[in-house]
């Protein structure tokens, strides 16, 4: 079974993706911002990060760059999950070393495709 | 809202008249989601009403209208990736071979709804520019629904729909925002051409094909008709053209005109 971490500070978001991934038979963690998302992944990392943007303490793109600098021993694909959908937003997300984008508001579909084409559904 | 048996009835005859499929008992509640949008917009108060409006051909716009809002226009760019992958890493090859004399591919996208299957092809196409450099690419995408085919014309998809099998690169690299829906660029809707087209008239004319997706389409057909379709694919198939149905499709028991690739799943040949 492979391991989710949902990072966002919302707990409404949170409970929904919890929801869904569950029914793509994933192992789910959460974490309420990039620092705390930061700590999980350095103590064991997920198979995959479904990351939000806009966040307090650390934001997505902060976390990303991070990960990437935290030496993780297997780093986790990271799939932006979030508002923020303009193309100077994905470009970024992109070019950051984001694996996928998801643009909210997102159903079990989105999802699903989503990460199955980073191979992980 | 009560409906009479009489008129799911109705509606389910009328739409297998028009389109060969099968709306199944089962699946007849269906019917009232998929037309009450209808009723609205033209007033009409109940299915009983629209029923008696299109009976006898009294309204043949109506009618049209009644059988496009019935049809399944369920699709996603790239769906069943293993199948796109089979066309990209071998086929194309293959054809690119074959054909290396004429520089010309045909492919017809047969029953293609709202153009993601077409457009995923042609984003195929163009990601080996130098494969095709000087090919004269023929890439028709057809489907019964008039609604269907002016969104593919259009190549504009709503967040959900273009989040659906495609990744973020292709998003970025071939389609631009169109408000808060998503458009495909110029240069990728040049490279299909669209039109109506019912799958149970003959073939348009003058088409032939070298490759053609008709992929879960024969599903929602009674037998007879798909023996019909298969024949009239068959017909504008080149001899060593393949025919991609869908992953819960197959020629077997349904059709001795193919015979399936015996290296690739969801391929077919001209027996």
């Amino acid at each position: 079974m492979k391991t989710c971490l949902v990072v966002d500070d919302s707990k409404v978001i949170r409970k929904v993706a919890r929801h869904i991934l569950e029914t793509l038979h994933f192992n789910v963690e959460e974490a309420c911002d990039g620092r705390e998302a930061l700590t999980r992944c350095t103590a064991a990392a997920p198979d995959v990060v479904l990351l939000d943007w806009n966040m307090p303490v650390m934001s997505g793109m902060e976390f990303l760059r991070a990960l990437g600098t935290s030496g993780v021993s297997r780093r986790p694909k990271v799939v932006f999950c979030t508002t923020e959908s303009g193309v100077a937003h994905i470009r970024a997300a992109i070019d950051a070393g984001a694996d996928e984008y998801v643009m909210k508001p997102f159903d079990r579909e989105t999802l699903q495709s989503k990460l199955s084409l980073v191979g992980m559904a | 809202m009560d409906v009479s048996p009489a008129t799911l009835r109705h509606f389910a005859d009328l739409f297998h008249a028009r389109t060969g499929q099968e709306l199944a008992a089962g699946r007849r509640w269906r019917i009232e989601t998929a037309l009450r949008p209808l009723l609205r917009n033209h007033r009409i108060d109940s299915l009983d009403r629209l029923a008696g409006a299109v009976a006898g051909g009294g309204d043949t716009a109506l009618a049209d209208a009644v059988v496009d809002a019935l049809l399944n226009n369920e699709t996603s760019f790239f769906r069943d990736g293993a199948t796109f992958r089979q066309l990209e890493e071998r086929l194309f090859a293959t054809f690119a071979a074959a054909r290396a004399q004429s520089r010309r591919l045909r492919i017809w996208c047969a029953g293609c709804s709202t153009g993601q299957e077409a457009y995923s092809v042609a984003m195929m196409i163009a990601a080996t520019p130098d494969r095709w450099e000087g090919w004269r690419i023929e890439l028709t995408g057809t489907d019964l629904s008039g609604r269907a085919i002016a969104q593919a014309r259009d190549g504009v998809y709503s967040p959900f729909e273009i989040q659906r099998g495609l990744p973020i690169r292709d998003m970025m690299r071939w389609f631009e925002p169109d408000g808060e829906n998503w458009r495909a660029k110029a240069d990728l809707r040049a490279r299909v051409t669209f039109s109506p087209h019912n799958l149970l008239d003959p073939p348009p004319a003058g088409l032939r094909a070298d490759i053609i997706l008709c992929r879960n389409v024969m599903l929602y057909l009674a037998p007879d008709r798909r023996r019909h379709l298969f024949a009239s694919l068959a017909s504008v198939l080149a001899d060593d053209g393949v025919l991609m149905l869908g992953a819960g499709e197959t020629v077997l028991g349904q059709s001795d005109l193919f015979v399936p690739d015996t290296t690739m799943r969801g391929i077919y040949r001209r027996a």
